[in-house]
């Protein structure tokens, strides 16, 4: 298997490699009018078919590492070094992504499968799809030459093949697992396809707004991709390492987040190109970004530059991805100074109190906080080469720059909406905002009201101001994005006679990708919510003997009894716990410490339970060696089950934007 | 233990806060047409924050969990030291007690933190400091976001002023008539070949 493995490699390779060189060969000659040796269209058509096959020879490669990891073929190092015979069935499958050569393979089949896709519906435009093509078939060379060269993934074990081998990292060990990093590689890969238009469309001068309008879906998509990702990550972080958070800052999850607010600015910005013909160099560039950014994340990931917590796949083709990078930011660089005058505006901003501006400061602030977040990744290393003394940028120091960036675009989430395209009155500004400051405010004395002081020993609490400004903004935001509901429904139901509810429905299906997106923006203003509720965690720790009890909050913990299990996979430990609440027994936990056989790596397996106002988080730390009783420490972590709930109503808004909206015939048939 | 044990004690101060706040509010309906409106509830305003600064609230414990909110743990676990929970992890446990004994002393928070980067490294402390090169780090976010917000306002302003010149500039016939043919070949359900 490892041989027909790197053979469908090295085919893989060579077929994008003839995608790259046909593709743009026929492509210049189409542009030059030059006279060719072949047919100029049946060649790029060749070039089209090659990347198709092409995925097929990944897809069989892919497929040769996942049935040698099920056939528990120890003979290839990867799989030696990432699985063992006891490892469950889902876990085995996980192993293709959960070292370094698998999770390069994961990229190139997520690319391939992209450009499948891509290349089937071509009819849509011929030559903008052969540009983009070949564009990405040059992406795809690198990813295979990696894959070939610098990280082969069917590399034979040299020496005595073992009856088992060293099985998957223990914190890899968990259904998270299972789907986060797919989900996080599409939408990392999935950026390239808009890149590949973007930069196609440059380099042939392509007119009008289409290729916005092509790769619209595709970018809703990724960026969907990318925001599941970013979040099933924070909730393996949060269940799996113990420490009661969700989001560390560290690089590895700051090398994700870079290209979502990117791609959340293109998202944005996209439609100052299509309303206004506005911002085309601007989006060239911000997609541009991205692509090079979701690079520079997985160089981060996998070269080593920074220490993180993510230490699961690191090697030394950090020079593969610099130079790679190099190349892509000539190329865009080269591109621009040669078509630029074909991105001048059509139209300008007519106020600096519009739709069009909110848009442009929207962007600014994405683009800040992105800015704040490379920084901060960066910086240690900076820090090392300017005075030769490396240094830490951790939580405290994303807490004091980015939360009051991040605040200050909750803001503009809320005020987005409210103004007008082009320009507006003060008159029209109050009347929209009287709602929301009064929510804002409202909010502020209610949380002062219940406690929620932003100082403590005569000095600001950072916590606490900055829950307080979040939850304050929140509400403004809220009322912000309801009251264009209203008033939109309010409009219909007084045109038609149908009752609110159904108005507001058929407003929502009139324009799905606005009111998608306020939906979205619903979806985030809870997730910030409950962001802003890790400001009142609390915690307690104790060793507990049988009978023992601890207290947190509303809630009694009494240790009924400690017991061991033990399967082909791990040993574990876990504590019993009956918990209290008003002398009640609601429920029982079982934090567990397990021990996997094969890698000899303990593992935490945190009891939740979640409610709307917090999580009761508690976890089996260990046990005392003088007095052989189980340490526990309870978490009690107000509100996180907003975050949860919100992403899932931003994935119902991305969802609901991509619905296509109902047409003025089927509008006025609706309204029978 | 700060937060939800203690919250009926910060109700009540909040409580009166509260109604004083809302009295005020209320005495400015119906606003008047002039800017008294906006005037007074600025005023309201700075009336809610200096009473949240006036106030203050104690906690004897939250000295040492700031702290060692403060410093990584040093076992490689890129943790903060707080927040560590390895089982027999020695380095997390060796830094609380020395945490612990430092504030025992009496020394102040940057007393400590310096005794901390003398001791395990500047890496042990959580943020850069704001002295020297690390100050650097510190700066040049604001810096950068606020030249931009600057730009940007400049541009807006630019794209306003310019506007009109701009758009006579635009409608060169010919040009614009390139553009049109071309958009309408591409717009036009291109089916195959180029």
């Amino acid at each position: 298997m490892a041989l027909f493995g790197s053979l469908a490699l090295l085919i893989a390779l060579a077929l994008a490699a003839w995608n790259l060189l046909a593709g743009a060969l026929a492509l210049r000659w189409l542009a030059t009018g030059q006279t060719a040796p072949v047919s100029p269209e049946r060649l790029a058509d060749t070039a089209r078919r090659a990347g198709i096959a092409g995925f097929a020879a990944v897809t069989a490669a892919a497929f040769a590492l996942i049935w040698s990891a099920f056939t528990n073929d120890f003979s290839i190092t990867y799989i030696m070094e990432h699985s063992n015979r006891a490892l469950p069935a889902a876990y085995k499958f996980s192993a293709l992504w959960s070292g370094q050569e698998g999770s390069l393979l994961l990229w190139a089949w997520l690319l391939g499968a992209y450009g499948f896709v891509l290349r089937l519906t071509h009819k849509r435009d011929v030559k903008l799809y052969a540009y983009a093509g070949a564009i990405l078939a040059g992406i795809q060379v690198f990813f295979l030459a990696v894959l070939n060269f610098a990280a082969p993934p069917f590399a034979l074990l040299k020496g005595v093949i073992p009856d088992d081998g060293n099985g998957l990292n223990p914190l890899l060990q968990y259904p998270e697992m299972v789907i986060h990093p797919p989900m996080l590689y599409l939408g990392y890969v999935g950026f390239s396809v808009p890149f590949c238009f973007a930069l196609g469309a440059l380099m042939m001068r392509y007119p009008g707004e289409k290729w916005i309008k092509i790769t619209r879906v595709w970018t809703l998509v990724t960026w969907l991709f990318l925001t599941l990702g970013i979040f099933l990550g924070m909730h393996w972080a949060y269940a799996v390492l113990g420490w009661g958070g969700y989001w560390g800052w560290d690089p590895v999850e700051n090398a994700s987040f870079m290209p979502w607010l990117t791609g959340t600015a293109f998202l944005h910005s996209v439609m100052m190109q299509e309303k206004k013909g506005m911002m085309k160099s601007w989006n060239v560039w911000l997609i541009f970004s991205t692509f090079l950014l979701t690079l520079l994340g997985t160089l981060l990931t996998r070269a080593g530059l920074v220490s993180s917590v993510h230490a699961f796949a690191q090697s030394s083709i950090g020079t593969w991805f610099t130079v790679f990078m190099g190349i892509v930011l000539a190329v865009c660089i080269f591109t621009y100074i040669l078509q630029h005058d074909h991105l001048k505006s059509e139209h300008h901003l007519e106020s600096l109190v519009s739709r069009e501006s909110s848009f442009l400061f929207n962007n600014l602030v994405l683009l800040a906080a992105c800015f704040v977040i490379l920084w901060g990744t960066l910086f240690p290393i900076l820090s090392e080469y300017v005075v030769g003394n490396k240094v830490t940028v951790g939580a405290p120091w994303y807490n004091a720059v980015a939360v009051p960036i991040g605040i200050f675009l909750l803001f503009l989430t809320g005020v987005g909406p409210l103004l007008p395209w082009r320009a507006t009155s003060l008159r029209s500004i109050r009347r929209n905002f009287v709602l929301p400051s009064i929510a804002l405010w409202a909010t502020v004395i209610v949380c002062l009201a219940v406690g929620v002081k932003p100082w403590k020993d005569g000095a600001i609490d950072q916590g606490n101001f900055y829950a307080l400004v979040a939850f304050a903004v929140s509400a403004g935001v809220l009322v912000a994005i309801f009251s264009e509901f209203l008033r939109g429904a309010g409009v219909i139901a007084r045109q038609s006679g149908r009752n609110h509810f159904s108005a507001m429905y058929l407003l929502i299906r009139r324009n799905t990708r606005r009111y998608g997106g306020y939906i979205v923006h619903i979806g985030v203003v809870i997730v910030v919510v409950g962001l802003a509720g890790a400001a009142f965690n609390r915690s307690v720790e104790s060793e507990m003997a049988l009978h023992d009890k601890i207290s947190i909050g509303p809630y009694t913990l009494e240790c009924v009894g400690a017991s061991q299990d033990s399967n082909a996979n791990y040993n574990s430990e876990f504590a019993l716990l009956d918990v209290y609440k008003g002398g009640k027994k609601l429920f029982q936990m079982t934090p567990e410490k397990r021990v996997y056989l094969a890698s000899e790596q303990p593992q935490t397996m945190v009891a939740i339970h979640s409610v709307l106002e917090w999580d009761l988080y508690v976890v089996y730390e260990g046990t005392n060696p003088d007095t052989g009783q189980p340490i526990i420490k309870a978490i009690l972590n107000p509100l996180v089950s907003w975050i949860w709930a919100g992403v899932v109503l931003m994935a119902f808004g991305t969802v609901l934007a991509l619905v296509p909206s109902l047409k003025p015939a089927a509008q006025k048939g609706g309204q029978q | 233990m700060n937060g939800f044990q203690d919250m009926p004690e910060k109700h009540a101060s909040g409580a009166k806060a509260r109604v004083d706040d809302i009295g005020i509010m209320r005495g400015l309906k119906p606003p008047p047409p002039s800017g008294t409106f906006w005037i007074k509830g600025l005023q309201a305003l700075a009336l809610v924050v200096a009473i949240c600064f006036t106030l203050g609230a104690s906690d004897a414990g939250s000295r040492f969990t700031n702290l060692n909110h403060r410093l990584m743990c040093t076992c490689g676990c890129a943790e903060i030291l707080g927040e560590c929970n390895h089982v027999g992890c020695t380095a997390s446990t060796e830094e609380l007690n020395d945490l612990r004994a430092y504030i025992a002393q009496g020394l102040s928070d940057d007393q400590i933190l310096s005794a901390f980067a003398a001791k395990y490294g500047a890496t042990v402390l959580a943020a850069p400091t704001t002295h020297g090169f690390d100050l650097v780090a510190w700066v040049a976010p604001f810096a950068v976001f606020a030249a931009a917000l600057l730009g940007t306002i400049l541009l807006v302003r630019r794209w306003s002023v310019g506007k009109t010149l701009t758009e006579a500039g635009v409608s060169d016939p010919a040009t614009e008539a390139l553009k049109e043919k071309i958009r309408r070949e591409t717009d036009s359900g291109n089916d195959g070949g180029f």
